[in-house]
């Protein structure tokens, strides 16, 4: 299978199941698109014909054309086959059992009260709680016991707010870093903070502990303020900004998300991430709003061809900066070509409900964070460990390939299969499909594609 | 080639042949989380070298 598109003056052919990326001229871009319909001679007719006005073209140089698509074919890297099925539960069967990252709710309340919150303002449909040193310590002794041989243990300190139990947060990163080295361990912790409770011995505890820190901020003050507003219905940009600013600089270089939510207030979405450039940040992020069909924050229909047009312009200012040596860096178009995870990683999923969980200040676990507060997703706690078997198995079970819908679409090696929670609140199923979360990732997809391959031109000069 | 200039990939055809170590990070769509896409992880055997 291959997918082809066109992008500012680049034709850009992805070969789907090795990953290979062509860029082509026109005569081949349009030969390729006929290769496996029609018999050679019909082939290279029908793109004669196209380009009869083109003295370039000749006979024999159609005929090259053709060759190298089919030098192409014959070294699998264009329309090769998807053989990869067999494989789809093998990296869940292998590691069956193995928790490798825990998302912990420290705090189910939050000093903000951001009306478009999936969460419900922190609480999670449920009471307001934090979780106690003796439940977050049990949840570091659960993942470490059920890691296997896995080295690299991913913990999320998340809420709510996880500042509004800021001790509990650093009790608990003492406590891992006192036993991972007996226990053959390396802990990697990020901090996902609104910002409000930031100050120097946050700061210095992040930039000492954290691996990766996420800051909530939705660019624009009007915009940011729309939404992200105290109990007294105070805009908290003003607030936080500063922090971030501060925790941003101390940190060295370290990683760090400058993480924003667009919403049908502002599907115009590049002008938040123009006014965080401002700001003097360059790790930026910005994802779609989840939320309830019908909620005020909704993106609608007619939203959608505006988002699509802000990824593109996005693409397009993240090459022109860094032409200029004003770099930044754009979470979904980070893709490493020749890098990037192994084929049986993209085809398994993303791993909630079985490799990752989250865990609620009561310690009770569920696939994932998104999940927590649906009772029926509940999948056990930290004492018993997952006696929930038959959700389990449901999440398991999510691959690439347990969606119909994904197996003709071109970017499945790049999403593997998609977010079970958006599809769970799309259809009511975790193996549903989120059609416009679909539509907007492709999207991205060509567009970090198309800025990859603008670097290699460049670089090439 | 005249027509077709092929970037530097990662064959997921090859990586079929010694994958599936399972020491990659969590993956998960969302930017609000400690993980990262499929699309922008990277291979921890690699990161290792």
């Amino acid at each position: 299978m291959i997918h082809q598109y066109k992008m500012d003056g680049l034709n850009i052919v992805l070969d789907v199941c090795s990953g290979g990326v062509h860029l082509v001229d026109e005569v081949a871009y349009d030969m390729i698109a006929l290769y496996e319909r029609e018999p050679r001679e019909k082939v290279l007719a029908a793109v004669a014909e196209k380009y009869a006005g083109r003295e370039d073209v000749t006979r024999k140089d159609l005929e090259t054309c053709y060759e190298e698509i089919t030098a192409l074919k014959d070294a699998g890297q264009l329309f090769s086959e998807d053989s990869f099925r067999p494989m789809a539960g093998a990296l869940k069967q292998k590691t069956a059992g193995v928790v490798k990252a825990l998302c912990l709710h420290v705090a189910h309340t939050c000093n903000l009260n951001c009306a478009y919150c999936f969460a419900s303002q922190g609480k999670y449909h449920g009471d307001r709680a934090v979780m106690s040193y003796e439940v977050g310590r049990q949840a570091l002794d659960f993942l470490i016991a059920n890691s296997g041989t896995r080295r690299n243990l991913e913990v999320d300190f998340f809420g709510g707010e996880p500042l509004m139990n800021f001790d509990t947060v650093k009790r608990l990163v003492a406590y891992a870093r006192s036993v991972e080295k007996e226990k053959g361990k390396n802990f990697r912790f990020t901090l996902t903070t609104n910002g409000l409770l930031i100050d120097d011995d946050v700061i210095d505890f992040a930039n000492r502990e954290c691996a990766n820190v996420v800051l909530s901020l939705d660019g624009r003050k009007e915009i940011h303020d729309r939404y992200r507003v105290d109990y007294a219905g105070n805009g908290s940009w003003d607030r936080i900004v500063p922090k971030f600013r501060k925790l941003v600089e101390a940190r060295g270089g370290k990683n760090y998300y400058m993480r924003g939510t667009f919403t049908h207030a502002n599907p115009d979405f590049l002008k938040d991430i123009e006014t965080m450039l401002d700001l003097g940040f360059t790790e930026l992020s910005m994802e779609p709003v989840v939320c309830a069909e019908g909620d005020p924050a909704a993106l609608t229909e007619e939203d959608l061809p505006i988002v699509l047009r802000q990824y593109e312009d996005l693409a397009r200012l993240l090459v022109r900066r860094r032409r200029e040596g004003r770099p930044f860096t754009f979470y979904h178009y980070m893709i490493d070509l020749s890098g990037g995870p192994c084929v049986y990683k993209r085809i398994s999923g993303c791993g909630s409900g079985t490799e990752y969980m989250a865990v609620t200040p009561w310690g009770d676990l569920y696939p994932c964070h998104q999940f927590v507060g649906e009772e029926s997703f509940r999948l056990g706690d930290i004492w018993q460990g997952v006696t929930n078997l038959e959700t389990q198995a449901d999440f398991a079970a999510c691959n690439v390939y347990a969606r119909e819908e994904c197996r003709d679409c071109w970017a499945r090696l790049y999403c593997s299969g998609g977010c079970a929670a958006n599809a769970y609140h799309a259809t009511g199923s975790v193996r549903g499909v989120y059609r416009t979360g679909c539509e907007l990732f492709r999207k991205r997809m060509e567009c970090a594609i198309w800025a990859e391959a603008m670097r290699t031109r460049e670089e090439q000069g | 080639m005249e027509h077709i200039q092929t970037l530097n990939t990662r064959n997921l055809c090859e990586s079929a042949k010694n994958g599936g170590c399972g020491e990659c990070q969590t993956s998960c769509q969302s930017a609000c989380k400690t993980s990262c896409g499929i699309a922008n992880q990277q291979c921890e055997k690699k990161a290792e070298k």
